[in-house]
């Protein structure tokens, strides 16, 4: 995270054309996935997806732009509760819904932002700012009867359809997560050597000297937490849809942050592919070790510590930061 | 509402509030010497809650007598946790540090819940149902002890950093740790030693509160957020503003609890943190940034 190469590309991106075939033939390779694989590995794949789209919207935030938020629950419940009770009671549908859930997002971020970034908090006071604030919604979501109290919300099945987001079998859900995974993948890539992209860097690597060189931290802050915040809520939506309950602890909840904010920590925060790697290796060590230890669900928690100890004494750059060493020290040698 | 009862609400409150004290003494040590927030400090008061509910268990010690033991033991793993995991990578970035502790608090939590389940446990005394009275207001002898016990180790606390030259040493580092090692403080064992110190912290304030409170893994994230708020609110690394911020807090909850239902006791002081947070990120009691 603290080193990085500047490229010799110019602003705008590409890839030579056999890097494009092999991405191809790889996301090619996915859409058959759901028919080769028993059900409960497309539900794995499907949360491996879910949490990279998160953990990307924390990326932009923590790992970009270097502002480390500590509350992104605070997105994931506002997203996942907006389009919910616009469900249960208008019956409006979730893509709508989700729309609403993602401006919530957005404003709620832009808010909390404007707050803390007006007068340069950083670091700490933004990580705990974030959490004081996904705590008080958190309460709220305890307290208030109409959003369902602590018992929460169960999203009432109507069967498979489009329009509703509903869909009894895993494999819409997993086309639907999937593409949005690509989508988010594909916006932050773009987005790294964009003139926004490097500010991101300048605003993370010296937020001072970023300002006196005229870059508008402030503003590049705030353009971070709203791609930020409207991809956390965007999953929150899915999440939802996909599990169809939601309630306080499993939406506002510090695990929850957690959970999110984990993802592109050990598979390397400010990279494109940080969020997807660290979901590939945490999210099935979750679900296996939940299926292992039924009695003791939380010895995936115990795994998390010590692989988040573990990943910050050794490997502070992540999986990523290993992978880029180790490439760079084969090509040293074959070069 | 009777005078009678709001005036019960602040005591309680204020009882409640000498605890968060001590705990947010540890963490805003902690924070003051090495910058380090200290997510596993909540953890850390689990394990002394533990220490006191074993001793008490299996070899029938008075709870409160149990700080002999629960000091020691916190101490000890405090110095480990600082001179293993956090001293290597003290010059990283601050949220790595903050990453780490969040790590060993995963950690802790959960090898206790392997261990020992997520019962809730509870220490029982022979004085559990003691009251005072002044007037209509009734005083809980357990609460009462607590409060004073953290009283005690807070001012023990205050007066090592005042008077011993440990205390001195300790000052000296965090505030210019350079110039510190130039007059030749060995500020490493200085930052193990604060460390200790927090964590046993930690520890007595789970031994306060174990008699009344229920013993379970992952007690310390009730504790741990609000010792955020305290430490904020008294400015993070001034152990008095710690002490009044937990006194505040503390009353704050309280009084939230007669306003607002059950869940969202806390709303009032989360309201006064985010504020503090906002308007004066150094707090009430701490120097300019």
């Amino acid at each position: 995270m603290r080193e990085h190469q500047p490229q010799e590309s110019c602003l705008g991106r590409g890839l030579s054309w056999q890097k494009w075939l092999i991405i191809g033939l790889i996301v090619a390779a996915l859409h058959f996935l759901p028919w080769t694989f028993p059900p409960q590995y497309v539900h794995i794949m499907i949360m491996i997806f879910l949490f990279t789209i998160m953990g990307q919207g924390w990326n932009i935030l923590g790992g970009y732009a270097g502002q480390f938020s500590f509350g992104h629950s605070l997105f994931f419940g506002l997203g996942a509760y907006t389009s919910t009770l616009m469900f249960v009671h208008w019956g409006l549908s979730p893509w709508i819904g989700m729309v609403f859930s993602c401006f919530i997002g957005i404003m709620m971020g832009l808010f909390v932002g404007y707050l803390s970034f007006r007068f340069g908090l950083s670091g700490p006071f933004f990580a705990l700012i974030m959490l004081a604030f996904a705590e008080v919604f958190h309460m709220i979501s305890i307290s208030w009867k109409a959003v369902g109290a602590a018992l929460g919300l169960l999203i009432p099945l109507k069967g498979t359809s489009i329009a509703l987001m509903q869909f009894v079998d895993k494999k819409p859900f997993y086309f639907i997560t999937l593409w949005m995974m690509i989508g988010a993948l594909y916006l932050v890539w773009r987005m790294e050597k964009t003139r926004m992209g490097l500010y991101f860097l300048a605003v993370r690597e010296d937020n001072d000297a970023a300002e006196a060189l005229g870059v508008n931290t402030l503003k590049y802050k705030m353009v971070a937490m709203t791609l930020s915040a409207g991809l956390t809520s965007i999953g929150g939506t899915i999440y939802a849809q996909y599990l169809l309950y939601i309630d306080p602890d499993i939406t506002f909840g510090v695990m929850n942050s957690i959970e999110i904010l984990i993802r592109p920590i050990i598979g390397g925060p400010g990279t494109v592919l940080g969020p997807l790697l660290g979901s590939l290796v945490l999210t099935p060590l979750a679900e296996f070790t939940r299926l292992a230890f039924q009695s003791y669900g939380g010895v995936y928690l115990m795994i998390y510590g010590a692989i988040l100890v573990g990943v910050i004494m050794f490997l502070p750059d992540g999986i990523m930061g290993l992978a880029k060493r180790v490439f760079y020290k084969m090509r040293k040698e074959v070069g | 509402m009777s005078f009678t009862y709001i005036l019960q609400t602040l005591l309680d409150g204020l009882l409640m509030g000498g605890i968060y004290g001590l705990v947010a003494i540890g963490l805003t040590l902690i924070f003051g010497v090495m910058k380090v927030i200290n997510f596993a400090h909540g953890a850390l008061m689990m394990l002394g809650m533990y220490a006191t509910y074993w001793a008490f268990a299996l070899l029938h010690i008075d709870p409160y007598v149990s700080i002999v033991i629960t000091i020691p033991i916190l101490f000890l793993v405090g110095v480990c946790f600082q001179k293993f995991l956090i001293n290597p990578i003290i010059d990283a970035p601050e949220h790595n540090q903050l990453l780490l502790t969040l790590g060993v608090s995963l950690f802790l939590e959960n090898i206790v819940v392997f261990l020992w389940s997520p019962d809730y446990r509870v220490v029982k005394t022979p004085y559990e149902f003691v009251y005072f009275y002044i007037g209509d207001v009734s005083i809980s002898l357990l609460r009462l002890l607590a409060f004073c016990l953290a009283m005690l180790v807070a001012a023990v606390v205050y007066l090592v950093l005042t008077k011993t030259d440990l205390g001195k040493a300790i000052r000296a580092s965090s505030e210019e740790p350079s110039g510190a090692l130039l007059v030749g403080i060995n500020v490493r064992r200085i930052y193990w030693t604060t460390f200790g110190i927090g964590a046993a912290c930690a520890g007595v304030s789970g031994t306060a509160v174990a008699p009344f409170f229920p013993v379970y893994p992952t007690v310390g994230g009730i504790f741990v957020i609000t010792a955020f708020m305290v430490v904020v609110l008294g400015g993070m690394g001034s152990v008095i503003g710690a002490f009044i911020g937990g006194l505040i807090v503390g009353m704050a909850d309280s009084v939230g609890g007669l306003f607002f239902p059950g869940a969202m006791k806390n709303l009032l002081s989360f309201v006064i943190f985010i504020l503090i947070l906002l308007f004066r990120p150094t707090g009430l009691f701490g120097g300019s940034k």
